[in-house]
């Protein structure tokens, strides 16, 4: 699995992209923050406040409860602001 | 037409080139957005737009459909540019062209509301106490929460 970080999640973990095997039990997006947030101190400040923490699956907006598997891209970036 | 670019673009030539060839416009609606050198009453230098190379032009190309199913759109185009902008350079371009103006008004209105809203891209700024990410506006969700289909249905 494909992770990418954007704007202030890329500085605060450190990194723009990381591939990732979470355990078999890791089946949704809420799960997979979770997951991601016990990788290291970086990780868990950067995912403190889910509430400012946006993620696409495959490049399509997802929910908490959205599926997540082996092989998906996985972004997570706070909320847009372009235009 | 969906353009993601570092850089300018040239507003009449692209207003020149989506009508080109055709005489039955009747209305072309444009709208520019530009770097402000304040934000939230601070003095701001230049800004860096980050994206997501890939979302960004599948969400551009989405909300463009949108539009086109949403009025009688003859042409249509955004332009979204990324990377470092000082203030008074220009960031976006949406154009739309249709037979009456009020779809045209309208649509471009639409497109640039929506954009704010859902394309992938995030403002860093200049400040005067180091680079600051801009935060999303809730005025920004109710404008583009107008040209829901709810909000449509109620007129």
């Amino acid at each position: 699995m494909k992770i990418l970080y954007f704007a202030w999640l890329k500085g605060k973990v450190g990194i723009g992209e990381e591939a990732v095997t979470p355990p078999a039990e890791v089946a949704t997006v809420g799960a997979l923050l979770d997951w991601l947030a016990t990788r290291g101190p970086k990780h868990a400040a950067a995912l403190a406040n889910r509430s400012i923490v946006k993620v696409a699956v495959n490049q399509e907006y997802a929910a908490l409860d959205h599926p997540v598997k082996s092989g998906d891209e996985v972004a997570l970036f706070p909320p847009v602001t372009g235009g | 037409m969906i353009r993601v670019q570092r850089e300018d673009f040239d507003v009449g030539a692209e207003l020149a080139a989506l009508t080109a060839g055709r005489t039955d416009v009747g209305g072309l609606a444009s709208f520019v957005g530009l770097v402000r050198d304040m934000a939230g009453g601070a003095a701001v230098g230049a800004m860096t737009l980050e994206h997501y190379p890939g979302m960004t032009e599948k969400k551009l190309a989405e909300i463009e459909a949108e539009a086109q199913r949403r009025w009688p759109l003859q042409a249509s185009l955004i332009i979204h540019r990324y990377g470092r902008l000082e203030p008074g350079e220009r960031i976006v371009l949406v154009a739309t062209a249709s037979p009456h103006r009020q779809a045209a008004l309208e649509s471009c209105a639409f497109l640039i509301d929506w954009l704010k809203t859902k394309a992938p891209f995030w403002k860093l700024e200049d400040t005067a106490t180091g680079p600051q990410w801009v935060e999303a506006r809730d005025s920004d969700d109710e404008a583009a929460a107008r040209w829901s289909p709810a909000w449509r249905g109620a007129e």
